[in-house]
């Protein structure tokens, strides 16, 4: 992010960001498109990139300690490999309390996007923005977390 | 379609000199003035991928079939492309190592003939153990390359992926001494789909071109993905020939164009209507065969009908331009696709005899910088954009041995970075769907809102 940038933001409401694909995703538009968006939100990022082993997340997460989870898949193959993630994340004491979103192309097909979404909110997840959420409730969720974080 | 299916090996062993190859099949309906046309289909489900082979091979005069790969194989895990099988979960590709041969070669059975080669497509940065089961099937065509199908596809070393890929290659070639031809296609005129101006994706095709000839490869084609220009996809195209006729001697090659590879138009027309220029496109430049998208491309796996329906457009769509235009007549006197290939290609050459370290060296040293690309490998200096005409420019050529450009950059913004990948999307959508009264703050995503499903 250039200085200019960063002088027009509020820096105490700046969060750190872990931006994140899954094991079996290549794409990575998503992921550059995600990181702009937190960044122009003035927030500081750190891109993981495309085809992120389970562990390695959890790892960077338990260095890094970020404020936020951000996981972004659209090969189709988010919905089943999202579940191990997310439960080894919240087996985690250390990661107690990180707030963790997924949003995307989640399964292979339109049917069931509902139902995907409920299960992984069921399976710990904070949010779940599927393919046709709204940008502005994603920046919205974003926007109440710094006053609600308290790690 | 009528061509006996006699010669079509049977039984466990695969038999690969007794089929019309790959090549010729192309060069054949090249000859006769039909653009060939493929999809790009895979289904998890044998029963399926079946069907939909059957149906993609009736389609149109001249269809290639596809077995596209799900990404669990792609990137090598198939405990999870079996434990998917298992619990009946559809994967986004055909499993082609996780399924027993037994259940490939019935998927195949009396579809794949002289008359209807199979291609395996798969974007995997080790393809060694796909190369190997798709040649357990008496299949000899697929798509790759070492730059290729490892920046876009990953995060593979590149170094390990070039160490891949010649040892794939050498298979492949050595199938030649069995009476085979065996067939490789770059996929280096795509690379992330989108934003990367022609000039390097076409030197990216040329070299892995030149790579598998290298390795002992006569049966090549080479990759171009359709951009946001037509008058510069027809340079593009015409720079890769020239390149092919310059760098492959003694092969059979031909120029594959792939539909539009980017951010895909939402509507059913505009996705339609962007297919059909792309068949126009590949008629008028000299492009032999089609990889087609379809209606569904913007939104889902395409089902077969829809897979059907696009290669019935595509072939369509060529048949009319065929008769208008003669392929690949119009001149390209003063090429500035080909100038900066050419500058490319020749950096690359001048910095080792042997074709893999040199793209090494060069990725190394940024004389190759493929714009957006997060992998390791690649230096991430160079930026491209999309002029007033609506041509890819660089904003940013790095170190790239293109000379300094004029334009400024400036910061790469959400918005700024949407509306290029949605550039051509918007073009096509726009006649058909209902502009906004005001310019939505946000790109159009935001259309058609449901909120996020939240716990809170
Ligand atoms: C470019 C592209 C590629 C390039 C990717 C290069 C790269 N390194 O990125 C290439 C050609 C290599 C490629 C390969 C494959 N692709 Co692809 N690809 C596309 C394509 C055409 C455009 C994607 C794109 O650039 N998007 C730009 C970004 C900005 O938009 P987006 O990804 O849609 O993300 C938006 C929203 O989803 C949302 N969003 C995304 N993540 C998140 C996260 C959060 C928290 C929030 C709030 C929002 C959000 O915000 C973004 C902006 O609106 C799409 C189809 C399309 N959309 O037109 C297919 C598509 C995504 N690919 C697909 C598939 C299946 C594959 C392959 C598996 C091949 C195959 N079987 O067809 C391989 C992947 C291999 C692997 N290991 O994963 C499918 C996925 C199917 C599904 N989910 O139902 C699609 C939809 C095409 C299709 N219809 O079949 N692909």
């Amino acid at each position: 992010m250039k200085p200019a940038e960063l002088a027009t933001c509020d820096r105490t409401a700046s969060l750190e960001v872990i931006v994140t694909g899954l094991a079996s995703d290549a794409h990575t538009w998503n992921l550059v498109f995600i990181q702009l968006l937190l960044e122009d939100l003035g927030h500081r990022v750190v891109n993981l990139g495309p085809c992120v082993p389970e562990e390695e997340i959890v790892e960077s997460c338990a260095d890094h300690q970020p404020d936020l989870l951000v996981i972004s898949s659209v090969n189709g193959h988010g919905r089943h490999d999202a579940k191990p993630l997310i439960e080894a994340l919240r087996a985690r004491p250390d990661l107690d309390g990180l707030p963790v979103v997924i949003g995307g192309k989640l399964g292979i097909s339109e049917d069931q996007r509902e139902e995907q979404a409920r299960e992984l909110v069921a399976a710990g997840f904070d949010a779940v923005f599927q393919e046709g959420a709204d940008l502005a409730s994603f920046e919205a969720f974003v926007g109440a977390l710094p006053k609600e974080v308290t790690r | 379609m009528t061509q006996a299916a006699t010669t079509r090996p049977r039984g466990p062993v695969a038999v690969h000199g007794s089929r019309t190859s790959f090549a010729r099949y192309v060069a054949d309906a090249q000859a006769r003035g039909v653009l060939v046309v493929q999809p790009r289909m895979g289904f998890s489900d044998p029963a399926l991928m079946r069907a939909g082979l059957r149906a993609t091979r009736d389609a149109a005069e001249a269809v290639v079939g596809t077995l596209t790969i799900d990404s669990y194989t792609r990137v090598g895990d198939e405990l999870s492309a079996v434990r998917a099988l298992n619990e009946d979960h559809s994967l986004n590709g055909y499993p082609i190592s996780s399924l027993s041969p037994h259940t490939s070669r019935w998927v195949l059975d009396g579809v794949r003939d002289p008359s209807f080669p199979v291609q395996v497509r798969h974007g995997s940065a080790r393809p060694q153990r796909i190369v190997a089961a798709l040649t357990a099937l008496g299949l000899d065509a697929t798509e790759g390359g070492p730059v290729s199908y490892c920046l876009p596809y990953g995060r593979t070393p590149l170094a390990e992926s070039v160490r891949n890929w010649q040892q794939a290659c050498e298979f492949l070639a050595s199938l030649r001494s069995t009476g085979a031809e065996p067939h490789l296609e770059t996929f280096g005129g795509c690379m992330l789909g989108q934003l990367c101006p022609p000039g390097l994706l076409v030197a990216l095709s040329a070299l892995e071109a030149l790579f598998f000839h290298r390795a002992g490869l006569r049966s090549i084609s080479l990759s171009y993905a359709q951009q946001t220009n037509s008058e510069q996809d027809v340079q593009a195209i015409h720079a890769l020939r020239r390149l092919a006729a310059e760098l492959l001697p003694d092969t059979e090659w031909h120029i594959v164009l792939y539909t539009y590879m980017g951010l895909y138009p939402r509507s059913r027309e505009g996705a339609l209507e962007l297919l059909e220029r792309s068949a126009e496109l590949a008629v008028e430049a000299g492009a032999a065969r089609l990889i087609v998208k379809t209606a569904a491309e913007a939104h889902r796996i395409p089902t077969v009908a829809e897979n059907v329906e696009a290669l019935r457009v595509a072939a369509a769509a060529a048949r009319d331009s065929h008769r208008t235009a003669v392929a690949g007549a119009r001149a390209v006197p003063d090429n500035p696709v080909y100038t900066e290939a050419r500058a490319l290609i020749d950096a690359v050459l001048g910095l080792d005899a042997d074709l893999g370290r040199a793209l090494l060296t060069a990725f190394a040293h940024g004389y190759l910088d493929v714009p957006y690309c997060l992998h390791p490998d690649n230096a991430g200096r160079s930026r491209s954009c999309i002029d007033e005409s609506g041509r890819l420019a660089w904003s940013e050529t790095g170190s790239m041995p293109l000379g300094r450009v004029a334009r400024n950059a400036g910061r790469l913004t959400a918005r700024g970075l949407f509306d290029a990948l949605s550039f051509v999307q918007s073009r096509y959508d726009n006649h058909f769907l209902a502009p906004t009264a005001a310019p939505p703050r946000r790109p159009r995503p935001l259309a058609g809102l449901s909120g996020g499903t939240s716990r809170r």
